[in-house]
């Protein structure tokens, strides 16, 4: 059982600060053609999400979103890795990693 | 012997599986032997019984087993043996048996001599099936089994594309009166609860006169009769069915088959007698295709349709005698004319046979020093059937115009123009075929020759018959004591009917008896002058004028059905088959189709390949459902 | 018992694929046959004619609200019936041919097990999906070896059928949906409902839609002729021989209990009205088409309209002359197809212009094509006839004008099947007849001989089938 934490930051705080990062993760997503920045800002919403995880069960003294935070982290570890991948192979293809050239899948 | 009557019908049955399945291997004449035997033996047994049957036998109902037997309706496959049904299997095996005899000589070298026969056999056993039916269904399976073996007989040379049309188009005709006699079947199912004769005979008892179920039922069985008995308006198959082998015209468009109809009435004139109005309709339908056909037949120039519009005639008289209640009566016609047609038939197939299918009367003349045996028996049957003193044709025309005379005299001028038309046409086919001298090419005439004994031996039969006949059912006058046999045997069939008739003033009949015969002898003497002695000719088709053109091209009556019924139907067919079915097609077409493609060719943009743009799209859908889900919640 | 009807045709289906090739032939053979025993041991086990004959219900769940309840009665027993006989002889017709194809094996004998469950479910939900499960089967048979057009006219079927069945299912869901807590999807329990009369014309509405596309009857038939037409043989025999009668089973079944209570219009009454245009809207089509398979396909919408109407009469003599046609109308129509098939295998078309004269080629395969036709056009002694007196019976004593409408089909029947059959067998032989060829081997004698036997049989003692039905219809009818 976890000690309750005497709580110096006020929750709202961390959750504004997890929106923001959130926003910024999707907005980074829709908005740059770049694919490793895309991974990146993907990268970045997860990491909104394990820190709201981490708050949450800081401040309910319950463990699970902890357990969550590692479980995401890994996927999210094994994400890149086939993300990568695929980026070099798209890179291969097309000599460029810029999404908007992947047009092709259409009807 | 009643207990074995059940043969009566298995023998042509059997007669028609052996012939059908295994005549092609048979050699020569045995499919015939086989066929004529199968009607032969029916023949003997029916007369056995008959000898049995005195006049206070009870009817004999002979159940076999049930055929359609569930909770609101019940038929069983049985038969009723009463003086009727003897009678006419009497007379259907015994002239049956005759045709048979013929078709081996007048058959003999056909391919198709086997099938002939099976065919003939299998008319034979629905025919018995429809008159010894103990209730309606039964009848009913005879009814349409004839239809068939009718059709499958006209069609019999079925290479032939036009013969087949005559097939079609009697059977379909006969299937327009059955639709009548279904009809009529169920409305006295839902009645009387019952279709046996017997049952419904004392059901009918009771029953008010002018019942309107029991006129609109009558009204149906009458309506399966026109079909049957090619009356107005459904006469025309008739005439079209003479495209049939000769036999066949003789056996079924003349003596038995056609008869149906007016059995028919017979056999339910339990009801009939309780609907006048519509007994009233049978004689005028009766007396109109009467004289209508025998106007007709003046004009022909075929010899087998001058027999067939005759036949028409003759039907239609004999629905005169029903019309008043004269059943008897007309059931002594039926039995006369079946005999003396049949001979005319056969004779004219004779004819035929002679002159190797040459059919034309104009074409003929002079044969009466040809075949000199043909000659006389068709002179019989001209004679027997234009009425002339005693032959037996004589005594049953002179009894319905007995009993005209007495119910409506109306009626009775109009039968008596009616069989005056008779001996004219008749007369007029005599003396064009075997009078006068020959008028088709010498080359021909050297190979005319008289049929064989095969064919002459069941005319003479036939001939004896047309001539002692009328010995069945003598007028009283003339019979004395052992007058009205028939009559006498019908007489427990009709003890019930209201309608039955007494007998009139003897110097009246005698009177009436006379001027008939007068006025044919007359017309005889007159046509010989015409035919005979000036050796006038039928003018060609192409010359007639006026109403002259309009009988011999039969009052365009065929044209007439062809503009108002056939060419409508299948102009009516082609529009549903095309145009309406394609207007489905369209319906279909803008739902399934049209309505599919426009909404997928508008979506379709959206899945453009930029993934971007599905990135956007998908957030902005979450974005919306969040919104949604909150307004909702609200 | 019960369920082996409808286990062994899905084992089937699946295991053909793995034998080899060589064993295809005997592994149908084995399989028709023992179909066709495993029936003859249900009817023989049949103790009392009393309904129903056999009750089985297998709980996969007890959560679920439906369950695999099959019910073997009188209204049942006769599709079925129609159902192991039809199969097994489209197998043989296709050994016949020398067809070596494993899948159409497989499709086929799915078909069975959707077919064999449609007929033995009473469960509305079970019922439902074996209903689907036929449509698989018949679209890839369709689609696969159809000829012509077949993909659109497929698509058409499959649409037409499809969007009839989601309506058929929506009532059933809306049944579902208003009982009791508790409730299920069995037949005994989904009618047991109480409904105003709007709600209840509305689910007879969308079940009758169901039904009506696969019958069809008028206005529902546009996919039906073009697809018998371009389907394969087999196809069109598995469509008119037994899906037809799908749906004419589900109007004893699962439309007439809807009629139970008030409706809030005469739906009835104007379900008779479309079946009776369509009987006489088909024949008179029939009487100018030129393909023989066109001519089949109508002249089976005409026959079946008239059944649909006798059924909707709701009368003793209309359930059991429909049950009657029914398994008649399977037996005739199939006779006629493979008659069709054969004609145009051996000489090369099925166009009336092109044919004539095979009777003097083939006596045989004449007289066989006679006694069907003679069959379908209702003469007495032959099969057809019966059913369609009892049909034309129920439909006098509902209304009698009507039923003079209605009873011109024997007239036009008998004008576009004797028209059919003077252009095909009679006149003088056709180029192609002439150098077709004429002969007939001992199988096709043999599934020919089955099908005249069968329509002179149940002429003459048309009882063997009406009795089987008698009890139950009766039961049926005086609890309404």
């Amino acid at each position: 059982m976890l000690m309750q934490i005497n709580h110096i930051v006020p929750i709202e705080h961390i959750i504004t600060l997890s929106c923001i990062l959130f926003c910024i993760g999707v907005m980074g997503v829709l908005l740059r053609r770049n694919a490793i920045i895309i991974l990146m800002c993907i990268e970045l919403m997860l990491n909104a999400v394990n820190i709201l995880f981490a708050t949450f069960s800081a401040y309910n003294g319950n463990p699970d979103g902890q357990i969550f935070v590692f479980f995401i982290m890994v996927v999210a570890a094994a994400e890149v890795a086939v993300g990568l991948a695929l980026l070099v192979l798209i890179y291969r293809n097309t000599r460029s990693v810029d999404v908007s050239l992947l047009d092709r899948l259409k009807w | 012997m009643e207990k074995y009557f059940y043969l009566v019908i298995l023998f042509p049955l059997i007669g028609f599986l052996v012939n059908g399945l295994l005549g092609s291997k048979m050699k020569g004449t045995t499919p015939g032997l086989i066929g004529t035997v199968a009607v032969f033996i029916p023949f003997l047994i029916a007369l056995g019984v008959f000898f049995n049957y005195g006049h206070e036998s009870q009817p004999i109902l002979q159940n076999y087993f049930p055929w359609i037997n569930i909770f609101d309706f019940q038929a069983n496959f049985s038969i009723l043996i009463d003086p009727l049904s003897l009678q006419m299997t009497l007379i259907i095996t015994g002239i049956g048996s005759l045709i048979h005899l013929y078709s081996i000589g007048y058959m003999h070298d056909d391919e198709g001599f086997a099938r002939f026969f099976s065919y003939l056999n299998l008319f034979i056993f629905s025919m018995l099936l429809l008159v010894l039916g103990s209730n309606l269904l039964i009848l009913f399976i005879g009814w349409e089994g004839v239809g068939l073996c009718s059709y499958l007989l006209i069609g019999f040379w079925y290479k032939n594309e036009d013969y087949g049309y005559a097939a079609r188009k009697a059977f379909v005709m006969n299937r327009i009166g059955d639709l009548g006699l279904i009809a009529g079947i169920v409305l006295l199912w839902s009645y009387f609860k019952t279709i046996e004769f017997q049952a419904m005979a004392i059901h009918a008892a009771n029953v008010d006169m002018s019942d309107p179920v029991i006129i609109i039922a009558t009204l149906c069985l009458f309506i399966g009769a026109i079909g049957k008995s090619a009356q107005i308006p459904l006469y025309t198959w008739l005439p079209d069915a003479m495209a049939g082998p000769t036999p066949v015209s003789a056996l079924i468009h003349a003596a038995t088959m056609v008869t149906a109809g007016i059995y028919l009435l017979v056999r339910a004139h339990f009801l009939f007698d309780l609907a006048p109005s519509v007994l009233n309709l049978v004689s005028y339908v009766g007396i109109a295709t009467s004289i209508f056909a025998a106007i007709i037949a003046l004009r022909q120039n075929d010899i087998k349709k001058v027999l067939a519009y005759s036949t028409v005639s003759q039907l239609g008289l004999m629905f005169v005698a029903l019309g008043v209640g004269a059943y008897t009566t007309a059931m002594f016609h039926v039995t006369t004319h079946a005999f003396f047609k049949a001979l005319l038939f056969l004779g004219a197939g004779s004819v035929i046979h002679a002159l190797h299918g040459e059919q034309d009367i104009r074409n003929m003349g002079g044969l009466k020093n040809e075949i000199k045996s043909t000659y006389w028996v068709f002179l019989i049957g001209t004679l027997a059937i234009c009425g002339i003193f005693p032959l037996s044709g004589m005594f049953s025309k002179d009894e319905i115009l007995t009993v005209l005379f007495e119910k409506s005299k109306g009626l009775w001028a109009l039968s008596l123009f009616s069989s005056l038309l008779t001996a004219v046409y008749m007369f007029r086919l005599l003396f064009l075929t075997f009078f006068g001298t020959y008028r088709d090419d010498e080359h021909k005439k050297s190979k005319i020759h008289e049929s064989p004994m095969v064919m002459m031996a069941p005319l003479w039969v036939l001939a004896i018959l047309s001539v002692f006949g009328g010995i069945l059912n003598l007028p009283h006058l003339i019979g004395g004591e052992s007058y009205g046999k028939m009559a006498h045997f019908l007489d427990p069939i009709f003890s019930h009917s209201k309608l039955a008739t007494e007998h009139m003033d003897a110097g009246l009949e005698i009177g009436l008896m006379a001027l008939v015969v007068g006025l044919v002898v007359i017309i005889g003497f007159v046509l010989y002058n015409i035919y005979v002695k000036k050796e006038s000719l039928p003018k060609p088709d192409m010359s007639l004028r006026g109403v002259e053109a309009l009988v011999a091209n039969k009052f365009g009556v065929d044209e007439l059905y062809d503009t108002v019924i056939s060419k409508p139907v299948l102009g009516i067919s082609r529009f549903f088959g095309q145009k309406v079915e394609s207007a489905f097609d369209g319906i279909s077409g803008f739902f399934f189709v049209a309505g599919f493609k426009s909404i997928g060719n508008s979506l379709r943009k959206i899945q453009n390949g930029n993934v971007e743009f599905y990135l956007i799209l998908m957030t902005g859908s979450i974005v919306v459902l969040m919104i949604l889900q909150f307004l909702i919640k609200i | 018992m019960l369920i082996g009807l409808i286990l062994f045709p899905l084992i089937f289906s699946l295991m053909i694929f793995i034998l080899p090739k060589n064993l295809t032939k005997y592994a149908t053979i084995f399989y028709s046959v023992f179909s066709l025993s495993w029936m003859g041991m249900v009817v023989k086990n049949i103790s009392s004619w009393t309904n129903p004959f056999f009750t089985e219900n297998y709980v996969f769940s007890s959560n679920l609200p439906s369950s695999l309840l099959l019910v073997l009665d009188g209204i049942s027993l006769i599709p079925i019936l129609l159902t192991q006989l039809l199969i097994a002889l489209i197998l043989w017709m296709l050994l016949a041919n020398q067809k070596e194809d494993k899948s159409t094996y497989s499709l086929i004998a799915l078909m069975h097990f959707g077919l064999n469950g449609v007929f033995l479910c009473a469960d509305a939900l079970g019922f439902y999906i074996f209903w689907e499960v036929t449509l698989i089967p018949i679209y890839f048979i369709c689609a696969i070896w159809g000829e012509g057009k077949r993909m659109p006219i497929t698509l058409k079927f499959f649409l037409y059928t499809f969007i009839g069945s989601l309506c058929m299912l929506v009532s059933f869901l809306y049944l579902y949906q208003i009982q009791p807590e508790g409730g299920n999807f069995s037949i005994a329990n989904i009618f047991n409902v109480d409904m105003s009369a709007t709600a209840r014309f509305l689910v007879a509405l969308g079940i009758f839609i169901g039904l009506a596309v696969k019958i069809p009857i008028f206005g529902f038939h546009n996919w039906q002729a073009d697809t018998y037409t371009s389907a394969p043989f087999y196809g069109s025999m598995l469509l008119a021989g037994i899906m037809l009668k799908m749906g004419l089973y589900g109007m004893y079944r699962w439309l007439s209990p809807v009629f139970a209570g008030p409706l809030c219009c005469d739906l009835q009454w104007y379900i008779i009205i479309l079946c009776i245009i369509g009987v006489v809207y088909g024949a008179i089509i029939a009487i100018t088409q030129t393909d023989l398979k066109r001519i089949l396909a109508f002249s089976s919408f005409s026959h079946v309209g008239l059944i649909a109407a006798g059924i909707m009469t709701f009368s003793h003599s209309g359930w059991q002359g429909g049950l009657l046609q029914m398994f008649v109308h399977g037996l005739n129509i199939v006779g006629l197809f493979y008659i069709v098939n054969l004609i145009e295998q051996k000489y090369g078309s099925r166009d009336l212009n092109k044919l004539g004269g095979i009777a003097t080629q083939n006596k045989w395969l004449a007289i066989y094509g006679m006694i069907l036709v003679l069959g379908t056009t209702a003469l007495p002694l032959t099969n057809g006839f019966p059913g369609e007196f009892l049909l034309l019976k129920s439909m006098f004593e509902y209304q009698f004008l009507t039923a003079l409408f209605a009873g011109t089909t024997i007239i036009w029947c008998a004008v576009y099947m004797l028209r059919l059959y003077q252009k095909v067998f009679f006149g003088e032989e056709s180029k192609l007849v002439l150098s077709g060829d004429s002969s007939l081997s001992s199988i096709e004698h043999f599934i020919l001989i089955i099908f005249v036997l069968g329509v002179l049989v149940l002429g003459i003692f048309p009882q063997l089938i009406l009795g089987l039905s008698e009890s139950t219809v009766l039961n049926y009818l005086t609890q309404k």
